[in-house]
């Protein structure tokens, strides 16, 4: 048997034997998936909504009638004053509310501008906002309608949601997943398990083995390749399995850019290993280098075009941010290399520069 | 307390030595601030648009530039080719493409009524609805302008009551954001994020350094040395409990005069709430290095922990919009209820008689843990 070969042995059974971090490392990413499919939801429902009517007619009858069919509202309370508003809103009975003026039927009828207040508990803005823009929407449609009525003018909008017609958002969030998965476990393991033969001395041991650096290198990562590559196929089938998060485009494409991730994240973690001794400074290290910015700056939460400049500047040299736009291009959209090419080269040329530079930072350092 | 104060001191001693440790959990937590506070925002502005006008009329033209104008929506391209749009919304770079049919001014004139197609990518589900929204705003708006120059005048009138009408019933919507009128998410973020920051390192320094001692098989020394366990445990969570305080002051700071995030209420009582709170991220930590025997270990677990704590805290998406019993479990968080009080107190400016029920649960979890923590690893050690 090689040296090489005993190397891989050794490496395999050093993941096998601990236990721990292999159920870590295995169930991650399906409680993950299942979080991110049932619990973290960004699209808003069964907002807690009142509405203040102090002269009731048909109009506001029929607009009342609209927000409680709704799916998007949960009508909680009719009051004829605006008074008890403060006592609901401090208390989270309501998340907003719809006023109408006390002569708001009678100026609609008259054809003068009639007035809606719609207030919104803003102390989280993102929902804050949307739930603004759903009253408005439900308000406008209203409007749309008695102008065709009364002879107006309309302009209807036909929409056509493309990609995620449900608008779920466990779609969006399965394939930056996938890339936060594959950093954790390549970027990460390889930092500390590198770091860790350092640490405890038998980095030297390996040295005077008659293993080329390369070999070393090889020899301990490949093990988080293979483990890297089980962890995706899992997360894509409970995906497929539970949320039936679609897979539109081609299963081996996404594989073949997911082990290009891999490479790009390993060489990541070995580039931290390579410039620490101890495993706290690797794993804090690793953590800010990788997994910090795979979370906020590739756009797996967070959209990036809503950042400002400096920060839409960053991520683009956050590799994470190419892959999530090549796996859900692959996953939502179902298109192929000929969509993907740029990021496919953005990361590859990335992957390239990492790896030369990990490699000769690791040759350095033993020399 | 002689002992747990040197035991203290060696560990501060070992961090301040490790100038890469010191640097890193000095400067890292502060970066992460600034970066995430900025990150962290859902708001949609200058929404990618491609037109595809097949009608090329005054009206049709008059829409494109009430588009155009909104604010809401930057074109990115035009052209009368629907194929070409397609393409542009698979490669990524337009997020919603608006179709003008050819008859759009006629069958406004005839009909007073007209149709355009709106594609949205709605791969973001939630920005693909807010979107559609601000889409159909322009829509009504521009109908509303347009009434006058097509000619609606009086419509007819239904019923008996023949009432005289001027154009079209209008509807004057005003809108008011309670909490935070000027919607700065950053307010809203910064209290969160600092409680993420200071529980992620807390914790995982405390896992890491026992499990370190572990590894090295220091730990058995320390065995038969005469220090008690309570001195022991006091003397290795000191230091980070203190590191901790420490950085959550640091945060506020860097919150208030970066970013002008309000402290409307008490920061003495904010700072009573986390030194409890930091007892419980600790405690967590310290459990954890019971059940682990490496660093590596240490550190998985509790990426593995507080992934779950952090994703259910209500930090990142509301706890409202989870499903019913998401909430139920939501309740054993630490870290949800510790976002909720310093959001509370920090924005809403509430007292303590508004966030006693968070606060007790908090100090009834760090106890439990602790006690908890403790326990095992007497048990561990023996």
């Amino acid at each position: 048997m090689s040296a090489f070969a005993g190397l891989l042995r050794k490496e395999w059974l050093h993941i096998l034997r601990d236990r721990r971090t292999l159920f870590v490392v295995i169930f991650m990413p399906i409680v993950q998936v299942i979080l991110f499919g049932y619990a973290i939801r960004t699209d808003i429902w069964a907002i807690r909504l009142a509405i203040v009517d102090p002269s009731p007619d048909a109009s506001t009858l029929e607009i009342r009638n609209r927000f409680s069919g709704s799916d998007v509202f949960e009508l909680v309370r009719i009051l004829p004053s605006a008074g008890p508003l403060d006592r609901l809103f401090a208390a989270g009975d309501i998340q907003e509310a719809v006023v109408f003026d006390a002569d708001f039927a009678n100026r609609l009828a008259r054809g003068l501008p009639a007035r809606v207040l719609v207030v919104v508990d803003a102390s989280e803005p993102n929902s804050g906002s949307a739930m603004e823009s759903y009253a408005i929407g439900v308000i406008q449609g209203y409007q749309r309608d008695i102008a065709l009525r009364s002879g107006g003018v309309q302009i209807f909008p036909e929409v056509r949601m493309r990609f995620n017609p449900t608008r779920a958002s466990s779609n969006l969030f399965v394939p930056g997943l996938i890339a936060f998965v594959l950093t954790i476990i390549s970027a990460l393991m390889t930092a500390i398990s590198l770091t860790r033969e350092k640490e405890t001395g038998t980095m030297e041991i390996l040295l005077v083995s008659p293993l080329k650096p390369l070999e070393i290198i090889v020899g301990k990562v490949l093990a988080y390749v293979v483990i890297g590559f089980v962890s995706v196929l899992l997360v894509v089938a409970e995906a497929r399995l539970i949320f039936s998060v679609p897979l539109r485009g081609s299963l081996l494409l996404l594989l073949a850019e997911g082990l290009l991730y891999i490479l790009t994240s390993l060489s990541l973690g070995i580039l931290i290993s390579s410039r620490t001794s101890s495993q706290r400074v690797a794993m804090i290290g690793a953590l800010a280098g990788t997994m910090l910015p795979t979370i906020l700056l590739s756009g797996f939460i967070f959209p990036i075009e809503s950042m400002p400049w400096p920060l839409r500047l960053i991520s683009n040299v956050v590799p994470a941010k190419w892959f999530v736009l090549i796996a859900r291009g692959v996953m939502l959209k179902g298109v192929g290399l000929e969509y993907l090419w740029h990021e496919t080269l953005i990361l590859l040329g990335m992957t390239l520069l990492l790896v030369a530079a990990a490699t000769r930072s690791f040759k350095i350092r033993l020399a | 307390m002689r002992r747990a104060l040197i035991l203290a001191w060696t560990e501060v001693l070992h961090v301040v030595r490790d100038r890469a440790t010191l640097a890193q959990v000095l400067l890292i937590p502060f970066i992460q601030l600034l970066i995430l506070a900025n990150a962290a925002t859902f708001e949609i502005r200058d929404t990618p648009l491609y037109v595809v006008d097949q009608d090329h009329t005054s009206a049709s033209r008059g829409l494109v530039t009430r588009f155009a104008a909104s604010g809401d929506f930057g074109i990115v391209g035009a052209s009368p080719s629907p194929e070409l749009a397609n393409e542009r919304l698979l490669s990524g770079d337009v997020t919603m493409v608006l179709t003008i049919p050819h008859d759009f001014e006629r069958e406004l004139v005839r009909n007073h009524a007209a149709t355009v197609q709106l594609v949205v990518n709605a791969e973001k589900g939630m920005a693909a609805g807010i979107v559609q929204f601000y889409a159909s705003r322009i829509l009504t708006r521009y109908a509303e302008e347009l009434a006058p120059e097509i000619g609606v005048g009086a419509s007819p009138s239904i019923g008996v009551e023949a009432a005289p009408r001027r154009g079209t019933p209008q509807l004057d919507v005003r809108t008011r954001a309670w909490y935070n009128p000027t919607l700065d998410y950053r307010h809203y973020m910064v209290p969160g994020i600092l409680v993420a920051l200071v529980t992620l390192i807390g914790t995982l320094l405390t896992a890491q350094n026992i499990a370190r001692e572990k590894e090295l098989g220091t730990l058995e020394q320390l065995n038969v040395t005469p220090i008690t366990r309570g001195q022991f445990i006091t003397g290795k969570l000191l230091p980070f409990w203190v590191l901790g305080m420490f950085e959550l002051a640091g945060g506020l700071a860097l919150g208030r005069f970066v970013f002008g995030v309000p402290i409307l209420g008490s920061p003495v009582l904010l700072f009573a709430v986390s030194a409890v709170y930091l007892i419980a991220a600790l405690g967590i930590g310290l459990w954890i290095s019971t059940i682990v025997e490496t660093q590596q270990q240490a550190m998985f677990v509790t990426f593995f922990i507080m992934m779950i704590y952090l994703l259910m805290s209500g930090l990142f998406t509301p706890i409202d919009s989870m499903p019913k019993w998401v909430q139920i479990v939501a309740e054993l968080n630490p870290v949800r209820h510790f976002v909720a009080i310093s959001r509370a107190v920090l924005v809403k400016g509430a007292t303590l008689r508004e966030i006693e029920q968070p606060f007790l649960i908090l100090a009834v979890f760090a106890a439990a843990v602790f006690t908890l923590a403790v326990r095992q690893y007497s048990k561990r050690a023996a």
